[in-house]
């Protein structure tokens, strides 16, 4: 692509090397760990056995924390989704007043510390009594999942050819199936990515649930019992199968990425040669 | 397009905006209200400036989070160097390799850290193994455990921005130095290095506020022998039921953040770290 | 005569204090081809936009066959629009593409098909339905964005700028192309350009805009014979301006003194009375440099100052007096001895081919 590729020097690869191992190693050596025989997590295993994943498999308040992490995680990335693409619609009509606010306003959880919106949290839903509710929990993780939908949303309809829309309304569509017909199916990956991060952020998410999820605690909240005071082999097991799907999640991300980008390349290059 | 502004604005911005209000902003005004006590005033603001615990805390927070910033930074600069000079194809795997962790759940990366720091965890075995100490170090439940793994779960942060910055240079400036005579180490200090300087700034930022609301990293690693801001609100709350003083420090430490990434706002330009 | 079929009446547009659209009126009648013409930021794009419906009038009514339609939303206006860069619906093909609009009105299957069987006919794509709008080339996709807002037959076809992203040749075939289909199939079109010489050559009425006002309206020939101010003598092809004094008004002279001693007949125009400083236009080619007078009117001698061969034409700017100078345009002939700079010459213009402009 470039010109001239500057060379890359050995001690740069050298550090790099290093920091990348350091970056790297602790989740492969976990994944190895949890293929462990022994009853202690060792590594290199000693022998291998797949008996902390039939522990996970078989333990019936795993399964469950999983379940409920699953449904909150579902139901979040739906809600999000349908909000976030809705408000990113509302950001990129460049005419539209206040957009920028409303941006503002939908990202700026980002900046709040987690343990500042859980606190608040936890001290409103207990008057409102949705402590250990789903709802409440879909809603704060919402709030969480919001930014990542707007950011992937809106940077898919910043790339929208703004005349698009205007040609599928003067073709007769109005709002509603312009939008359904023309502008959905072309930013789709930016939807699909905002998607997986919203469902990742709040399958992931630990210090509201620590607070806010009462007596159905959901993955992650088992998990941090599970290691805060004894190293649970079974997390070790619980972290490689997360990490399979975040590595999926990434790739499918990636994937995304490299469709828009192919596909604003061809659309609007012209060759102009023949007429 | 046509369609009252107002209209848009309901049926786009309206559902995000609600759930903002009530499951957002309203929470964090409460935890305003009960910072101020009744009847309102600033006396819990000045027993926290009083309290030695609250500033030993504090002090402690900023400085694991400032030593962790320098940490990420130092290293990420390499890789991010190295990004933009590797071949595409290369680049895509490192950029994969950065991007795993980033997408793994911090309870898993600070497991494999629990797993990999303990007192006959792999590190250890490693340095008296290759007869590095003669005992094994210490390196859990105290702020070097701690150090390292935020700095593991946050450079990923530090790499991005620095990668977007350096990769933002125009390439002819390093042609037209070199031209000009200047040798590699002089071009990388007088061309490179200043003009990543956003980008570097940028990674300062977004690894610095993260770090000071950590709560879940230094709960595992550190126990209870180190306690930063997050985990003394969390205690305030959860066990002495001190609603106001921990309303407060969670307004100091909201304040904080806010302030810094405000005031940085140009720099920071949130888009860029998802792509 | 034909019917007027769309009626601007005084519409404006502001944004705050700025006026993209101030107090515009035109009439656009059934079957013509109207160009609006100027600079960037003259308005035009934005009247095209008050018109499809995608702006909203601050100020005025819009009128298609009598009935307003400021309350319409673009998809209810019957107007067919064709965009600067084709806005072709990516993700389908070309006969998705042009039957797009039949489907959001609910047209039969069989009427759909057959209906845009004809539209490509009429931009000669048959045989590309299949194919997706990147493997089109550019004056392609522009054919199937003429094809898919003509194929519902609108009241009248709007235009932003649709050739801008071509180069210059094809450009050129696509206005030929477009003129046949436009007058084959009879459409009003009102066709939005900054471009003159395209103006020229497609349109039937031009309407030069400028600052957000429209300046002039009429047939091509007209705004290039006789524009009506001096923006519009620039805008519409090369020009000389100067300005002078009026000295005598004539029954068919108006004498007009320009600088110390230059004084040049033109024929009345407009009402000029004597005293009044008037702006004096002349096209390049209708100056002649001679060689010897020959004793018609406005004769001057003056001295060739600039001499540039571009091909098919000999340019010159020719020098007159102290202080005027004079583009002088001829085509290339081979046997004829083409000027020299610093050689002495006779400038002749006659007074029939001078426009008097109202203000210098």
């Amino acid at each position: 692509m470039a010109l001239i590729l500057r060379q890359a020097h050995p001690l740069l690869w050298l550090a790099s090397a290093v920091v990348l191992a350091f970056l790297i190693l602790p989740s492969v050596i976990v994944i190895g760990m949890s293929f462990s025989g022994s009853r202690f997590l060792e590594f290199p295993p000693r022998a291998l056995s797949l008996r902390w994943y039939a522990a996970y498999w078989s333990d019936r308040a795993w399964l469950n924390a999983t379940l409920r992490s699953l449904q909150i995680g579902g139901l979040v990335t739906v809600i999000a989704v349908t909000l976030g693409t809705l408000a990113s619609l509302a950001v990129s009509r460049r005419t539209l007043r206040g957009r920028g606010a409303l941006r503002a306003l939908i990202v700026s959880p980002l900046v709040v510390p987690s343990i500042v919106f859980a606190l608040g949290l936890y001290s409103v839903f207990a008057t409102w009594r949705l402590t250990g509710t789903m709802t409440g929990l879909v809603a704060a993780h919402t709030v969480l999942a919001l930014p990542f939908v707007l950011l992937n949303v809106g940077a898919a309809l910043y790339k929208l050819d703004p005349s698009l829309e205007r040609a599928a309304r003067i073709s007769g569509a109005g709002p509603v199936r312009a939008f359904l017909f023309v502008v959905l199916p072309v930013i789709w990956p930016g939807i699909a990515s905002g998607s997986i991060f919203a469902f990742l952020t709040s399958f992931d998410e630990i210090v509201i649930a620590m607070f806010v999820a009462g007596s159905s605690p959901t993955l992650p909240k088992v998990m941090f019992e599970g290691i805060q005071f004894e190293l649970n082999p079974i997390v070790a097991a619980v972290s490689t199968q997360l990490i399979l799907v975040s590595t999926v999640a990434l790739l499918t991300v990636e994937w995304l990425r490299r469709r828009i980008a192919q596909r604003i390349e061809t659309d609007y290059t012209t060759q102009e040669t023949a007429p | 397009m046509t369609g009252r502004p107002l209209r848009q604005w309901l049926v786009l911005a309206g559902p995000s905006v609600l759930l903002l209000l009530g499951v957002y902003l309203y929470p964090l005004a409460k935890l305003v209200v009960l910072s101020l006590g009744a009847p309102p005033g600033l006396a819990t603001y000045g027993r926290l400036l009083h309290n030695d615990l609250f500033l030993t805390v504090l002090v402690r927070t900023f400085r694991i989070s400032a030593v962790v910033t320098v940490i990420c930074l130092v290293a990420a600069y390499p890789v991010a160097t190295l990004l933009t000079r590797v071949s595409t194809r290369v680049a895509a795997l490192v950029t994969i390799a950065v991007l795993l962790p980033f997408w793994t759940s911090i309870l898993v990366r600070t497991y494999a850290w629990m797993v990999l720091l303990q007192h006959n965890g792999l590190v250890n075995k490693l340095l008296v193994g290759l007869g590095i100490v003669a005992n094994p170090l210490r390196l859990m439940y105290n702020e070097a455990g701690v150090t390292i793994g935020m700095v593991q779960i946050l450079l990923p942060f530090a790499i991005l921005p620095i990668y977007a910055s350096l990769q933002n240079i125009d390439e002819r400036l390093h042609l037209a130095a070199q031209i000009l005579g200047a040798g590699s180490w002089q071009r990388f200090w007088k061309v490179t290095f200043p003009l990543s300087l956003p980008g570097v700034a940028a990674a300062a930022i977004l690894v610095f506020v993260q770090g000071l609301g950590y709560f879940v990293t230094p709960a595992l690693l550190g126990g209870s022998r180190v306690i930063t801001l997050a985990m003394l609100m969390e205690s305030q709350v959860l066990e002495v039921l001190n609603w106001p003083l921990a309303s407060a420090m969670a307004m100091v430490l909201l304040v904080i953040c806010v302030g810094i990434v405000a005031s940085f706002e140009r720099v920071l330009g949130l888009e860029r770290v998802w792509r | 005569m034909s019917r007027v079929l769309v009626e601007v009446r005084h519409v404006s547009k502001r944004y705050g204090a700025v006026s993209a659209v101030d107090d515009v009126s035109l009439d656009i009648y059934e079957g013509e081809f109207l160009t609006l013409l100027g600079p960037s930021g003259s308005g035009k794009t934005t009247a095209l936009m008050l018109i499809a419906g995608f702006e909203e009038l601050t100020a005025g009514e819009i009128l298609i066959r009598g009935r307003s339609i400021a309350a319409l939303p673009p998809e209810k206006r019957d107007i067919g629009m064709v965009f600067q860069n084709y806005a072709l619906f990516p993700h389908l093909r070309v006969f998705d593409n042009v039957a797009f609009p039949l489907r959001m009105r609910g047209a039969a299957r069989s009427e759909i098909a057959q209906r845009v069987r004809e539209s490509l006919r009429a931009v000669r794509l048959e045989g590309f339905e299949q194919r997706l709008p990147r493997q089109l080339s550019g004056g392609q996709q522009q054919r199937v964005a003429l094809a898919r807002a003509l194929v519902y037959r609108p009241s009248i076809l709007l235009m932003d700028e649709p050739l801008a992203a071509l180069d210059k040749k094809l450009r050129e075939q696509m206005q030929v192309e477009l003129k046949a289909i436009q007058r084959e199939l009879g459409v009003s079109t009102l066709y939005v350009t900054h471009d003159q010489k395209e103006a020229l050559a497609l349109s039937d009425r031009i309407a030069v805009m400028k600052a957000g006002r429209l300046v002039q309206v009429g047939a091509p020939i007209d705004l290039y014979d006789r524009p009506a101010d001096r923006f519009t003598a620039e805008f519409v092809g090369e020009a000389n301006l100067i300005e002078g004094l009026v000295t005598a008004v004539g029954d068919r002279l108006v004498h007009v003194r320009v600088g110390e001693r230059l004084d040049v007949a033109a024929e009345p125009c407009g009402d000029v009375t004597v005293g009044r400083r008037v702006g004096l236009m002349i096209r390049p080619e209708a100056v002649e440099a001679r060689e010897r007078p020959e004793g018609t009117p406005n004769e001057w001698p003056g001295v060739v100052r600039e001499v540039v061969f571009l091909g098919d034409l000999v340019r010159c700017v020719v020098r007159i007096g102290d202080s005027v100078s004079l583009k002088v345009v001829r085509q290339y002939q081979k046997d004829e001895v083409t000027p020299k700079v610093g050689q002495t010459v006779t400038v002749a213009a006659p007074p029939r081919r001078w426009t008097i402009l109202p203000s210098p």
